[in-house]
């Protein structure tokens, strides 16, 4: 069962130099409980896309349901359903962790009582209990990471959109996060959205992967089948078959070359 | 759930306010330097209204205090526009006029809170005015930083760098502050002077004030300045509810 679906979305800004299509029209589907990768190179449309699917940004074109309730017509509906996560994530750097945790609930209307379990039940859940007295400027990268999770987790949405989640995480940080987010999806059966940079992140994470190019979909598939298909082979790397599809980088093998 | 919301969010901001303690009281200083360096060289000169020269400059003060603290309260969403606190809160069901309405109150609470600690000042300093006429003043001060707070935070919405809205803002403040006679009366102006200052809204505040200080409450001065008042205070309003409710500012 779809759990997104999007047909034709689009987004023209009007800039001072003429309009500028940002993403000229996405159709895609992601299933109820499926890790979705969501890649492109810089400037492909990804963040314009997500901030669409969450209804901070009007479509200009198209359309899209998010957990059956349509962008446009019941963005209270799809507020609900969803979390975001966004690549600057989104907490005071002076207030506590527990205040933010507990503030989060109340802005979902749950009482004071209720937010105050919730924060305590998320941060027990996300290995931030010890951490819920510090100002979330004194918290490390992943530990921050974990609290703007935590904070779009709150009202236990069933689709979670997470930009570029791991980037200037370390290594360990990175690859508790991919348990984290796994987990997310075996217990809860919560839809994972996430862009990344990092190849080797798709590849490990994602069932099905939607590769972006200049505001349209270019191709879409789990990695193997995209690998398979446009690398040449099922042991290209994600990489090559990424610049493959782009069509940035070095020119394909079966080029001529350019001096013998 | 607006009222939810908006005690909600008020709550937020007025918590940031109280953890700094020193900006609190900070943007009472430059009225109180007005107050102590400017305010003795008014006492011995006839300025045309009825009263004491206290009684003419300090609504003056407390209506500066207003438009300066007030103008500038956008800068604290642009700060937060670039952490993520923004998106963050309107991704959730909250509100958009409580995400507004929330922090243009916790404004006018900081401001009436700074314009008390001014009056005290000013009684030290030699003001005499009636009890009534001080209170209104200070619904004056709320009603103003409800108008400017909320203008403040929608052009702040629309803004992307402090570099463009620092010298836009100081462009505003400085002409509004000198064409509505907040230092001394335009009734001392020149005819075309006085003329231009009813093209500016505040005016007809400062005006308003100035007479609730001397205890006349029933003038044409106190029904223009209400008038004025509670209009700009509801366009205000209006334009950043607009701001707020589209989706991508």
């Amino acid at each position: 069962m779809a759990v997104i679906s999007a047909a034709g979305l689009a987004r023209t800004f009007q800039t001072k130099r003429g309009p500028v299509q940002a993403v000229r029209g996405i159709d895609l589907t992601v299933r109820e409980g499926e890790i979705l990768g969501f890649l492109g190179p810089n400037g492909a449309g990804k963040t314009t896309t997500l901030r669409m699917l969450t209804t901070l940004l009007a479509s200009t074109g198209g359309a899209a349901t998010v957990a059956g309730h349509d962008l446009a017509a019941d963005p209270a509906g799809v507020r609900r359903a969803c979390g975001y996560v966004a690549q600057s994530g989104g907490v005071d750097a002076q207030i506590s962790v527990r205040e933010e945790l507990v503030t989060q609930g109340r802005l979902y209307r749950l009482t004071k009582p209720q937010a105050i379990a919730r924060a305590d039940e998320l941060a027990r859940d996300l290995g931030l209990t010890d951490l819920l007295d510090r100002r979330t400027s004194a918290l490390s990268g992943g530990q921050r990471r974990r609290l703007d999770i935590a904070m779009a987790l709150t009202h236990r949405p069933k689709v979670l959109f997470l930009d570029e989640p791991t980037t200037g995480l370390d290594p360990g940080s990175r690859a508790d996060l991919w348990d984290l987010i796994r987990r997310l999806r075996d217990e809860h059966g919560t839809t994972v959205f996430l862009t990344t940079h990092y190849l080797d992140e798709a590849d490990a994470l994602s069932d099905r992967l939607v590769i972006v190019d200049r505001g349209v979909v270019v191709a879409e598939g789990t990695p193997t089948a995209l690998k398979l298909r446009y690398g040449g082979s099922i042991d290209a790397s994600l990489q090559d078959t990424f610049l493959a599809i782009t069509g940035r980088g070095p020119s394909p093998a079966d080029a001529a070359p350019v001096a013998v | 759930m607006l009222l939810h919301d908006t005690a909600l969010i008020y709550g937020r901001y007025l918590r940031q306010s109280l953890r700094s303690r020193f900006a609190l009281l900070f943007g009472v200083l430059m009225p109180l330097l007005y107050l102590l360096f400017f305010g003795p060289l008014l006492t011995g000169l006839s300025l045309g209204g009825r009263g004491s020269s206290w009684q003419l400059l300090v609504p003056g003060l407390l209506l500066q205090l207003g438009l300066f603290g007030a103008s500038f309260a956008g800068f604290s969403i642009i700060i937060e526009k670039g952490q993520g606190v923004v998106e963050r809160m309107r991704v959730t069901p909250v509100s958009r006029l409580a995400l507004l309405l929330g922090r243009v109150l916790r404004d006018a609470t900081v401001f009436v809170f700074q314009a008390v600690l001014l009056v005290v000042a000013a009684v030290a300093m030699g003001l005499r005015a009636p009890l009534a006429g001080i209170l209104i003043g200070f619904v004056f001060v709320a009603l103003l930083t409800v108008s400017l707070g909320s203008l403040s935070y929608a052009l702040a919405m629309k803004v992307h760098t402090p570099q463009a809205f620092g010298p836009l803002i100081n462009a505003m403040t400085m002409p509004s502050m000198l064409l509505s006679g907040l230092m001394l009366p335009m009734s001392l102006a020149p005819a075309w002077l006085d003329v231009l200052s009813h093209f500016m809204p505040f005016r007809y505040l400062v005006d308003a004030v100035r007479d609730a200080y001397v205890g006349s409450y029933t003038t044409d001065h106190m029904l223009y300045g209400v008038l004025v008042a509670l209009g700009f205070s509801a366009l205000a309003v209006t334009v950043g509810t607009r701001v707020f409710r589209t989706a991508g500012a």
